[in-house]
């Protein structure tokens, strides 16, 4: 059958579980935009900066404190949280009732800031981060070689976007926090402190970003622009999943990064640009994308 | 239960013993003043119903005393307590509990999810079997989308779902606002039940021979300030004054 699509195996398995991959980060960083447009209407263009974030802060843990991967998959995104707090209340707060275009200037000029600051203390080049030790190796199956870590980041990530659609979906925390979507002024006069739901929406939205950030680390090199190179992609994987549609965004996520991976198989040429045709299309034939509602 | 005997004796205007007392309001969406100080009770256990034509400002003066409009100044007290500069969170916890003319069900929420919604407040509401019993329909279609109620079912939801939070006072915006008459008999029964069961009722109607059939006592709404205050036994007396203000 390989021989009949021209292609063996060990490229076709290869690049299917790196598009798994990249896919579980479009899906981890796509839900976080998704939620914070959802009950912000801010398009959160310092998602990807808060994305390398994380992954400084546990580079920084390991370099300075000897604080490994473990502890650093809850520690960044506590760290990063506690900047959307900062970032929520000081700033975003005043915006909510202008039009959508200040947010997105807003978090650009931020995310702009942030790289400039790693970039400054840090350099361009990027840092390496180990990958941690229990995870080192990896499985031979027959048909192809299974990095341990990266079976671990397809795992974990799945189950994080599945943690977050449950809450979000079937809790009452999220049942607010639809109904807040709807209605922001009849949940507040019901009894519910609106404002700081929607600064723990932003919070939980970029420390989401900040753990897919640390998962990327020992993948990738630690470098300041690692956000802005994988956002604009994210980005149209919101428009196409729709945006403020968390199943949406997940589903949209990993399949998108497996058409991606497939098309390096097949189509190699048009491998960097696949998803923005698809989001052509979805655009032309369902303006609110697949999963979204229409206004 | 036994049908309690009807108060024949209530409100001339009432003194100190306001649960609500409203003075003065002022309020602003954006730049254009609706309220130009509105001055009006409501007694404990009390339903007291504001008429008047459309655009008098009587949704507004509900939304001022949760909290939702622009601007307000003036006064009003709930249980001696200002509301007026209270965010409308805080408000809400303090016991009071808003339906909407609107009804604000959330299409992205079942039924059972849209009547749990509203947090507890304090103790002593009504449970949710309670709930089903005033409004069977809320029952039979739990599952289903908020939205996809008929709008006589919607509103059951609207009014049931602020009935289990412990609030005292209920604010309710045109309650019959498009619904069937026999829809209309159904709230109305509700809403007799629910004030046997000691709330407090500020009610919003445009249809006044709905209001005439539930209220204690009438405020006459006209530009934004209270003109007239009319006791459910004057009511047949001052007939003739009512059609004139509602321009019937």
């Amino acid at each position: 059958m390989f021989e009949l699509l021209g292609v063996s195996p060990q490229a076709l398995f290869g690049q299917l579980l790196l598009g798994l991959i990249n896919g579980a980060f479009y899906a981890m960083l796509s839900l976080g935009l998704a939620v914070i447009f959802g009950m912000l209407n801010v398009v959160n263009f310092a998602h990807g900066a808060l994305y390398m974030t994380g992954a400084f802060v546990a580079w920084l843990l390991l370099e300075f404190l000897g604080v490994g991967y473990w502890p650093a998959l809850l520690i960044a995104p506590l760290a990063v949280a506690v900047l959307g707090i900062a970032i929520e209340r000081t700033m975003l707060r005043w915006l909510y009732k202008l039009d959508h275009l200040y947010g997105l200037l807003l978090t650009f000029g931020l995310a702009l800031i942030v790289e400039g600051l790693f970039r400054n203390e840090y350099g361009s080049s990027g840092q390496p981060y180990q990958i941690p030790e229990t995870l080192q190796g990896g499985q031979n199956l027959g048909f192809m070689f299974l990095p341990n870590y990266r079976a671990w980041v397809v795992v974990a990530s799945l189950a994080i976007c599945l943690g977050t659609w449950y809450t979000i979906e079937r809790t009452k925390l999220g049942a607010y926090l639809r109904a807040a979507t709807e209605n922001p002024a009849l949940v507040q006069a019901f009894g519910i402190n609106v404002p700081r739901l929607l600064t723990f929406t932003y919070a939980g939205g970029v420390a989401l970003a900040a753990l897919a950030g640390v998962m990327a680390a020992p993948m990738v090199n630690v470098s300041p622009q690692m956000g802005s190179s994988l956002i604009i992609i994210v980005f149209a994987v919101v428009v196409i999943g729709g945006m403020g549609s968390i199943l949406g965004s997940i589903v949209t996520g990993f399949g998108l990064g497996v058409i991606e991976g497939l098309t390096k198989v097949f189509f190699p040429e048009a491998s960097n640009t696949v998803i923005f045709v698809i989001m052509a299309i979805v655009l032309l034939i369902k303006p609110a994308g697949l999963f979204g509602r229409a206004a | 239960m036994a049908e309690p005997a009807r108060k024949m004796e209530p409100a001339p205007a009432p003194a100190g013993d306001a649960l609500l007392a409203v003075r003065d309001l002022h309020s602003w969406y954006g730049e254009s003043h609706i309220l130009h100080g509105m001055n009006f009770e409501v007694k404990k256990g009390e339903l007291v119903t504001l008429i008047g034509r459309n655009g008098a400002g009587k949704t507004t003066t509900l939304k001022s005393i949760m909290g939702i409009v622009g601007q307000r100044k003036g006064s009003i007290a709930f249980a001696g307590q200002e509301l007026v500069g209270l965010p409308s969170h805080r408000i809400a916890r303090l016991g009071l509990a808003f339906c909407p003319e609107e009804r604000g069900i959330f299409a992205s929420l079942n039924v059972a999810e849209n009547l749990l919604l509203p947090p507890m407040i304090r103790p002593g509401g009504m449970s949710v079997a309670e709930i089903h019993t005033l409004f069977p329909n809320l029952k039979e279609r739990e599952k289903s989308q908020g939205t996809k109620l008929s709008g006589g079912e919607q509103q059951m939801l609207a009014i049931g779902r602020i009935l289990r939070t412990g609030a005292e006072m209920l604010l309710l915006d045109e309650p019959t606002e498009g619904l069937a008459p026999v829809i209309i008999e159904q709230i109305g029964n509700a809403i007799r039940k629910m004030k046997e069961k000691g709330f407090t009722i500020l009610l919003v109607e445009q249809n006044f021979r709905f209001a005439a059939t539930v209220a204690d006592r009438f405020y006459v709404v006209e530009h934004g300030q209270v003109i007239d205050m009319i006791p459910r036994e004057k009511l047949e007396a001052r007939m003739g004054d009512v059609e004139n203000y509602l321009g019937v």
